[in-house]
């Protein structure tokens, strides 16, 4: 894996990307059917379904039912990807899947387009806002938030070799988006990934805006404050020893994502670590609960102070009080 | 095409265990159940589970009404898919028999529901699978017909009927009511059947109790559609006090009410 590739890969962004790594588990795998609501375009399916149109099926505009036929062809031992984008399954399929994939524990895969701020001038009604919070209450219910195409790749492999149950894979970014990964390194389920092994403080993210943390991570270097990066990548289940030995060691913990204050990562860590947060300066960069403006994704970033810059001042200010 | 007089015997037998089934149940477990809308399925479950429904069969049979699992819990019981004794945990505390099917493959229990409007699209997903590996079999799937205002079970409408899914059969179990008392016109047994025919289903109508009737129904297979029974039903069939009163589509049967009702069957 060069870093030629992987720049490509940034280039063409998660969504194409997803189709195209979708092209290779297809080779592997007999029992595979891939499915879209209308969005196997916009998920970079078109080749993939070109490929194997016996895997592949459209089912229309209609999330719900999407939910259920996945779930009929799970219990029939298909391995099953969906794909839709962020909102619309994981809020208005939202029981459905419970039913489905909770419930009666169907392992389906969804694969969730255009979370975060991702889809730009779509608005608010196409965001990712709080679709982690939504989805983390399913219980079984796997959530994974890659940062960058490579750990798309590894996370989408490990699901297709595994036996993981169902899952929520939320893709972030747009083509373009900085790389987190810049060589190949080791993916292992549930073991979030430390990304640079600094002393000064604790930032703790997930999903695609570790590119603006790593920029941010660069500028605070220069300002010689070293930080420490995990990349939480499996929000659920979470690896509560290997994050605790870290969080204990740091004063200073900072928690970035690209999602709503409440139900996040955020949550999730002040929720598991509660006792461990009390004697620290904690500080978090998320969205607002409330519907933001529109704007391009690099305008929303900013706007949010989740841009690489921001994050740097963000972190600066905290560090100095 | 008329039955066998055996036939028809058999399914008049198992309806009446079913039946008998539906009450004891209710009444030992001594809190409220779904009476009324577990016997408007009777003499449907009878015929699916004598003829079509066997123990790791390739027929498979969805209860979308997942209220209606006091019904389907004694079909079980009577074909021996489920012991007494598990029968008696019915509605106990702790126990996977409740008011709604909980999945239990090995006891002939093939999904969880209670959300309504859910079953058809799950169903279609096993007749999706059954076709791309050629598997023989019918995916039978009972809708009540409140539940038909869901607009997911709509959804699933149009897909089967895109796929193909010939080998997916539809149940309406057809009472006029709902949980709040008679369900409204635009649901009501004449325009569900206009609503399936539009969404370009193979549909069939007839009278949900007739044994003969149903026997034929289920036996339909169209070359390339879905096909759909809307079947009229009355809600507490054969229960003279309970019939079309809608207080016993929830509720709890006394010593007294119970041993009337069983004198009435």
């Amino acid at each position: 894996m060069n870093n030629k590739i992987l720049s490509q890969w940034s280039r063409m962004g998660p969504r194409a990307m997803f189709g195209q790594f979708m092209i290779d588990i297809g080779k592997k795998n007999k029992d595979l059917m891939v499915i879209s609501a209308d969005l196997g375009r916009s998920s970079g399916l078109d080749r993939f379904k070109a490929a194997f149109p016996n895997k592949y099926l459209s089912v229309g505009i209609c999330e719900q039912n999407l939910i259920g036929i996945a779930s009929g062809l799970a219990r029939e031992g298909y391995k099953v990807f969906i794909t839709s984008f962020a909102p619309f399954l994981s809020m208005r399929a939202s029981e459905h899947i419970r039913m489905n994939l909770g419930y009666m524990k169907h392992p389906v895969n969804i694969v969730a387009l255009g979370s975060g701020l991702s889809m730009g001038f779509l608005g608010n009604s196409h965001f990712g806002l709080e679709d982690v919070s939504i989805m983390r209450t399913i219980p079984g219910l796997k959530i994974f938030s890659p940062a960058d195409s490579l750990e798309l790749k590894k996370i989408l492999f490990d699901l297709s070799n595994n036996k993981r149950g169902p899952s929520y894979v939320r893709l972030t970014g747009i083509p373009g988006s900085p790389i987190v990964y810049e060589k190949d390194y080791k993916y292992k389920f549930k073991k979030p990934n430390i990304l640079s092994n600094g002393k000064d403080c604790l930032i703790l993210s997930t999903g695609s805006v570790l590119g603006q943390v790593k920029v941010a991570s660069k500028l605070l270097k220069k300002s010689k404050i070293d930080p420490c990066i995990i990349n939480v990548h499996t929000l659920k289940p979470l690896n509560i020893p290997f994050l605790k030995k870290y969080i204990n060691n740091f004063k200073y913990i900072i928690t970035i994502e690209e999602h709503t204050i409440i139900g996040g990562l955020n949550s999730v860590l002040s929720q598991n670590f509660i006792s461990e947060f009390n004697n620290k300066k904690i500080f978090n960069i998320s969205l607002p609960d409330e519907f933001g403006p529109t704007g391009d994704y690099e305008y929303l970033l900013d706007y949010h102070g989740l841009s690489g810059k921001k994050i740097f001042r963000k972190i600066k200010n905290f560090l100095k009080n | 095409m008329k039955i066998k007089k055996d036939n028809l015997k058999k399914y008049s037998l198992l309806s009446s265990q079913i039946r008998e089934t539906i009450l004891k149940a209710s009444f030992e477990c001594n809190e409220r159940t779904h009476i009324g809308g577990a016997l408007s399925m009777v003499e449907i479950l009878a015929v699916l589970y004598e003829n079509y429904i066997k123990k790791n069969g390739l027929n498979k049979f969805i209860l979308s009404k997942g209220h209606g699992f006091l019904g389907l819990l004694s079909a079980l019981y009577c074909k021996k898919f489920i012991s007494k004794k598990k029968l008696s945990s019915f509605q106990k505390n702790g126990s996977e028999l409740i008011a709604h099917p909980i999945v239990d493959i090995k006891n002939g229990i093939e999904s969880s529901n209670g959300s309504l409007g859910q079953g058809l699209s799950f169903a279609s997903g096993i007749a999706l699978s059954y076709k791309k590996r050629k598997k023989k079999g019918k995916i039978f799937v009972l809708v009540g017909d409140g539940e038909c205002y869901e607009g997911s079970n709509w959804e699933a409408a149009i897909t089967a009927t895109e796929l193909n899914l010939n080998n997916l059969f539809l149940i309406v179990d057809c009472n006029n009511f709902q949980n709040d008392g008679k369900i409204n016109k635009q649901m009501n047994w004449s325009n569900l059947v206009k609503k399936w025919k539009g969404f370009g289903w193979n549909t069939i109508k007839g009278d949900g109790h007739n044994l003969q009737t149903i026997s034929n129904a289920l036996k339909k297979i169209h070359k390339n559609k879905p096909t759909v029974f809307l079947a009229k039903t009355t809600k507490g069939k054969g229960v003279k006090f309970m019939e079309r009163n809608n207080d016993w589509h929830h509720n709890r049967l006394t010593k007294n009410l119970y041993l009337q009702a069983l004198k009435q069957i």
